[in-house]
């Protein structure tokens, strides 16, 4: 650290030195350690606002849920102790339980086909010169992803009615007899949620890996070739192991997304038909603001941060590996 | 060029604009049926023979978007300044200088990184319930600067730690103490870290849904999203005042994000792969 290792000579060798902090400098070992430590200390108050904030709204709430998680509470009255029958029923109770894995299949929705997509269009935009029609495709991808995500539950809740878009395509294509209403499908409501958020990701992960690919080497693209590599073979040998933190980032911030999923399903379809769409994040809202069965809701909120940390964690680790 | 070798570029061009117009076609169908006659139920995509421009004047006194502007700003001043000053702050203590206790503290601020606001959503809303702040805006604010802020800490911390360690050594031999140091010389280098992140934060704060909606009832006082939400409540089957309004609320973030798309998206990228 500079504060330790700049080494007094240096600091009396420059002309340009203060006279006054020449002689802290020399000074003896005594009242030099003690203003040192002084110093170090002062670092703290340049972390405190921010320390502390985040503690007040962060961390001692984040405490408060997983106490709240022992108790049975209906926000008014008091609670009692609960014991582990929160923690047990987010294992046993069917709708709890089924909320979860909802948001394990959102994953393939939020991170593998966004990615896997983004990679493809990445690929593409990278071989295009650049010019009006890149800027275009680059912007145009975009653009879903600094909408709220509101919004988009609202465009694509119109997309998918009876009226909508989706519908309008298959009747003038001849396959009348597949229209429905897409979100009140009990089998196609989940995928159908899932699309939106394919929508929403996939410009996040475009932009990230073309950035990513514009760093790569060229002279490896142009080893590859003269090696006769084709375009899959050049993919897979230079473009993939030179995208990996950017990969990582990509499937962190995704998944994350996913795992955590509530504004597109609370707009779309508030967890339903039934609970075919119902993830613990909607779950955990309805469970407070609604049933006040807040020592459930804090179960499961404490369960999903503990789910999102265990995915993430592995990812993280690939990502620091050389 | 060869026949194969068009037919490739053509398959190509072609890929790439079905994902174009798959990421274009919803904002386009809430166009035109934002434009249709008012209280029918259009077809999904169809340009109105004779378009009622006239909706989106109707969608904004019907959302009362003057006041929904109003509060979205207010609470952006009250949180995306703030927070990018703490973060700055701390991201540089914990880059360039001593902290006592710097990696647990940062450690600490890592895990919030991940930390879903659904799973805090339930304490808060007591805990501000207590604070009497339930139903103002400050109830918003307050929590977000604290949920943005490790990702700020994070981000400002990155860009800190690319300083050139000669720059503090100079300002140093010169005499300068850590403030001056900062002030004079890493702050100033630091204008595209912090301005890039106060767009970042503008987004998110104009776009947060969850705290709006459960901590403030009036949508008057709500964030942008929260008050978008509030509209699909009350004309959610009202297809073509919904469309227009949706298309009014989005309109800011999207120009922000066209003026700003370049120094955007570079930033975005200097950050998150640190």
């Amino acid at each position: 650290m500079p504060t330790i290792s700049s080494p007094p000579e240096l600091r009396q060798a420059s002309p340009m030195t203060d006279p006054t902090s020449t002689s802290a400098a020399t000074q003896p070992a005594g009242p030099h350690r003690y203003a040192r430590r002084a110093r170090h200390w002062s670092a703290l108050l340049w972390v405190a606002p921010a320390f502390a904030t985040y503690a007040a709204f962060v961390l001692y709430p984040m405490f408060q849920s997983v106490q709240y998680s022992f108790y049975h509470w209906d926000g008014i009255g008091p609670a009692t102790p609960a014991g582990l029958d929160n923690w047990k029923a987010i294992f046993t109770q069917p709708e709890l339980l089924h909320s979860v894995a909802h948001a394990f299949v959102l994953i393939i929705f939020y991170t593998v086909l966004p990615v896997g997509l983004g990679l493809v269009a990445a690929a593409l935009i990278r071989e295009l010169r650049p010019g009006p029609f890149n800027t275009t495709a680059r912007v145009m991808l975009f653009i879903p992803q600094v909408l709220p995500l509101v919004a988009a539950g609202i465009a694509w809740t119109w997309m998918y009615s009876s009226d909508g878009l989706v519908n309008q395509v298959l009747r003038a294509v001849g396959l009348d007899q597949h229209t429905r209403a897409w979100l009140g499908d009990f089998t196609f409501a989940l995928p159908a949620v899932g699309v939106i958020g394919v929508w929403v990701m996939l410009g996040f992960c475009t932009v990230l890996l073309l950035a990513g690919i514009g760093k790569i080497d060229p002279s490896l693209y142009e080893a590859a070739r003269i090696d006769g590599a084709g375009r899959i073979s050049e993919f897979l040998a230079v473009t993939l192991p030179g995208l990996r933190r950017e990969l990582v980032v990509c499937t962190t911030f995704t998944m994350i997304a996913a795992l955590a999923s509530f504004d597109i399903i609370q707009i779309s379809t508030q967890g339903g038909p039934g609970y075919q769409t119902m993830v613990p994040g909607v779950q955990i809202y309805r469970l407070t603001f609604l049933q006040q069965h807040v020592g459930q809701a804090s179960a499961l909120a404490v369960f999903l941060a503990a789910l999102v940390l265990v995915v993430i964690w592995p990812i993280q680790r690939l990502g620091r590996e050389k | 060029m060869t026949t194969s070798a068009i037919a490739d570029r053509l398959t190509r061009t072609g890929i790439l604009l079905a994902l174009m117009l798959f990421a274009i076609v919803p904002l386009l169908s809430m166009l035109t049926t934002a434009l249709a006659a008012p209280g029918s139920t259009p077809q999904g995509l169809s340009w109105p023979s004779d378009p009622h421009w006239h909706n989106f004047v109707d969608a904004w006194s019907a959302a009362n978007f003057l006041a929904l502007f109003r509060s979205s700003t207010l609470i952006v001043i009250g949180v995306v300044p703030a927070t990018v000053a703490m973060a700055t702050a701390a991201g540089y203590a914990l880059a360039q200088l001593t902290v006592p206790f710097g990696n647990a503290i940062y450690g600490l601020l890592l895990v919030g990184l991940t930390l879903p606001v659904e799973a805090l959503i339930t304490p808060l809303y007591y805990n501000l319930r207590a604070m009497g702040l339930l139903g103002t805006r400050l109830a918003i604010v307050l929590p977000l600067i604290g949920l943005l802020m490790p990702f700020g800490v994070f981000w400002m911390r990155a860009h800190f730690l690319g300083a050139e360690p000669a720059l503090t050594e100079a300002a140093k031999v010169d005499g300068a103490n850590n403030w001056q140091t900062f002030r004079r010389i890493h702050l100033p280098l630091a204008t595209s870290a912090w301005s890039a992140l106060s767009v970042l934060f503008f987004l998110a704060t104009w776009n947060q849904y969850l705290l709006p909606l459960v901590l403030v009832d009036d949508p008057a006082k709500r964030t942008v999203a929260g008050g978008l939400g509030a509209f699909q409540g009350q004309y959610g089957t009202d297809i073509v005042l919904l469309c227009a309004g949706s298309l009014l609320i989005i309109l800011p973030s999207l120009v922000i994000f066209l003026i700003f798309q370049r120094n955007f998206v570079k930033a975005l990228l200097q950050g998150a792969v640190k």
